[in-house]
């Protein structure tokens, strides 16, 4: 699950890692008065407004502006807030933005140079362990920082049954160049990063930039957090977090009825049992002249309810051409799910595209005898390869 | 011969007495698997599908000589459930649970380098040996008795390449669903070696999906170390960069883990690569009969 930059700041700061401070507004007169604020809890005589969406590369996009009156945090908050946001990440069209953070400004000068970081921590799939990863070159693209210059990517492997030991977080500080305050700021920061991960579940943190400030504090100036979903039955607490204005809403809408959904642009619906069948029932459709428009994992019953719901969903696309049903029958009969199928298809009502079923797996003839003779418009096969040849001689 | 599980193993399910616990255990029993038992802390002592139930795991490896066990307790509590079994000494430990927190993993799979034990998943259909033992949730049918291996990230595609390969005239050793998850027990080249050492198998099926590298690591190892011929599928071409697809494990992150990238270092790697799912029994038989 993906936070915001406010959510995620906010809750490393409860695990005392170092944040550049900041309020979220929702209105251009709500970020005015959370500059005045920010004013004076901090001292900040100019502020950075921030539009929050769930992508990174936001300050391309021209979503990441200084202000340095209130009357600028106002114009820019009103430029910001309600715009399409397009970034590197987003989609095409953008990402409409409904709020911004009011943040300090952290790069005042000092006695020092200010310097900035990039560090993230995230788990190692090979090896099986979390490690933070980190580099000199912060505050830009750090894909291009690992293909021009890969020496200064630095990584760090955790010990899950020790955590991060002192001399990590020390050999981190002295890679970054750290000395002095910095340097004893520094392996704080690391620490206090790391124990935030572990303790709310996260799947990755991503904070580009780290920054050295001029007086030497470290502080995150940004900060991508996202939490593990599997580790959510310990937090019910950051369900809140999730902003669905961020999700399409065909996407939140089967996740509340329970089917595994992912919107995608194609012609052909596609309604399948098992992960990865569906993710090879949607190749099959491409290899087969058509463009798959969902990921759709109706789970292991596929009973009558889950059917309709999905037909429903899938449906709500109007760029769908036909459906492809694809359910391998094992411990669930496909008879059963074949009368499921007939049941469903008659409570949606008349289907205007037309669709393929495929069941293969215990009692397969009996469920293509009941599909047949259903008198729908259902093209029944058993083979996958029928039902990917059917595809072709519908959309292809 | 045969690889992780066979007609002698004694299997107990932990999570014994819960609705999946119960259901699949009893579709183990009708397949012929020898389930001596059960664990569900606090039912220790009773008796459910007409065998002991056991608080501890240690308990029933004591009482009934258990060498695998297969895990069907719910999330919060399964990577606990898996150390306890690694802990008593079973050998192979099946863990079918989707949904454990990463956290929990990454605790389980290091205890288990200091143990003598075999993890197969978690988020995994389990394994079967082809009419000796069933230590899984899929339906026992679909494998008849045959020459050829599969090891498989996935559930419903393990049936459908299964179900390939009987029907192209070949049959199945033992195919091992090694799971979804982004950090499973063992991984596509370990569970690849088993089926390259098992005499019985002549041929292997290798069914991976986008995100990770364990498809690339199981490809190198195969050109250099592979005795038998491997057919190769791997889901996921048309699934967008950065999303979930279903399992937690299959997102793609980068350029090396996409469905094209895996597909392309296989075919360097020797292996026969079908673009599509409906094709990989019709390759293996091609293959198996040219050799």
């Amino acid at each position: 699950m993906n936070l915001h930059e406010y959510q995620g700041k906010e809750i490393l700061s409860t695990f005392g890692v170092g944040i550049q401070r900041g309020i979220v507004a929702s209105t251009p007169e709500e970020a005015v008065e959370a500059a005045r604020k920010l004013h004076e809890q901090t001292g900040t005589n100019w502020w950075v407004v921030k539009a929050q969406i769930h992508a990174g590369g936001r300050g391309k996009g021209g979503g990441v502006k200084l202000a340095k009156s209130l009357e600028e945090v106002k114009e820019k908050a009103s430029q910001i807030i309600g715009m399409n946001l397009v970034t590197p990440q987003t989609p095409r069209e953008g990402k409409k933005v409904h709020q911004v953070l009011i943040a300090e400004d952290v790069y005042y000068p000092g006695p020092g140079p200010t310097k900035e970081i990039y560090m993230s921590v995230l788990l190692n799939r090979q090896i099986g362990k979390f490690m933070m990863m980190y580099s000199p070159q912060g505050g830009m693209d750090i894909e291009e920082v690992a293909e021009s210059h890969p020496d200064q990517i630095f990584t760090e492997i955790v010990e899950p049954s020790t955590g991060l030991l002192d001399f990590q977080a020390r050999r981190i500080a002295f890679n970054l160049g750290m000395q002095g305050q910095a340097f004893k700021e520094m392996v704080r920061f690391v620490h206090a990063l790391y124990k935030a991960f572990v303790s709310i579940d996260a799947s990755l943190f991503e904070i580009n930039p780290v920054l050295k400030t001029s007086d030497d504090r470290i502080i995150a100036v940004d900060a991508k957090v996202v939490l593990d979903d599997n580790g959510l039955i310990r937090h019910p607490e950051y369900t809140a977090l999730r902003d669905i204005r961020e999700e399409d809403p065909t996407e939140v809408e089967a996740r509340e009825a329970g089917l595994n959904f992912v919107k995608l642009d194609g012609n052909v619906g596609c309604m399948v049992n098992g992960a990865g069948l569906a993710m090879a029932t949607m190749d099959i459709i491409k290899l087969y002249g058509g463009n798959p428009a969902n990921f759709l994992d109706v789970g292991g019953t596929a009973d009558a309810a889950r059917v309709e719901k999905a037909f429903r969903i899938i449906l709500k696309d109007p760029n769908v051409k036909a459906i492809l049903i694809n359910i391998f029958g094992g411990i669930v009969r496909c008879d059963r799910v074949a009368q499921g199928i007939v049941d469903a298809y008659k409570n949606v009502g008349d289907i205007p595209v037309p669709i393929i079923v495929r069941l293969q797996g215990t009692n397969a003839e009996e469920a293509k005898k009941i599909l047949d003779e259903s008198g729908l418009k259902v093209h029944s096969v058993i083979a996958l390869q029928e039902a990917a040849e059917k595809v072709r001689e519908l959309v292809g | 011969m045969s690889v992780l599980v066979n007609k002698h193993s004694r299997v107990i399910v932990q999570g014994f007495t819960g609705k999946e616990g119960t259901f699949h255990a009893s579709q183990m029993i009708e397949y012929g698997t020898q389930v001596v038992g059960g664990v569900t802390p606090g039912k220790g002592g009773t008796k459910h599908l007409d065998r002991p139930v056991f608080n501890t795991v240690e308990q029933a490896v004591k009482e009934t000589g258990a060498d695998v066990s297969i895990i069907f307790v719910p999330p919060a509590f399964a990577a606990d459930s898996i150390m306890e079994a690694a802990e008593a000494g079973i050998q192979v430990i099946v863990a079918i649970t989707e949904g454990i927190p990463v956290r929990d993993m990454v605790v389980a799979k290091n205890y288990l380098k200091t143990k003598e034990t075999v993890l197969i998943g978690p988020n995994c259909p389990g394994v079967i040996t082809a009419e000796e033992a069933k230590v899984g949730i899929m339906p026992g049918f679909v494998f008849k008795k045959g020459s050829i291996g599969i090891v498989s990230k996935s559930g419903t595609l393990t049936y459908e390449a299964a179900d390939q390969i009987v029907k192209a005239g070949l049959g199945i050793t033992t195919a091992i669903g090694i799971g979804g998850d982004p950090i499973i027990g063992t991984p596509t080249r370990e569970a690849i070696k088993m089926l390259m050492d098992d005499p019985e198998t002549q041929g292997i099926v290798m069914i991976g999906e986008i995100g990770g590298n364990y498809e690339a690591l199981a490809a190198e190892w195969i050109q250099e170390n592979g005795t038998k011929p491997v057919v190769g599928f791997i889901a996921g071409e048309t699934a967008p960069k950065g999303r979930t697809m279903g399992h937690a494990g299959a997102i793609v992150g980068g350029k090396d883990d996409t469905a094209q990238a895996k597909k392309a270092i296989m075919r360097q790697c020797g292996i026969h690569v079908v673009d599509s799912p409906a094709e990989i029994g019709k390759k293996m038989a091609e293959v198996i009969s040219g050799l």
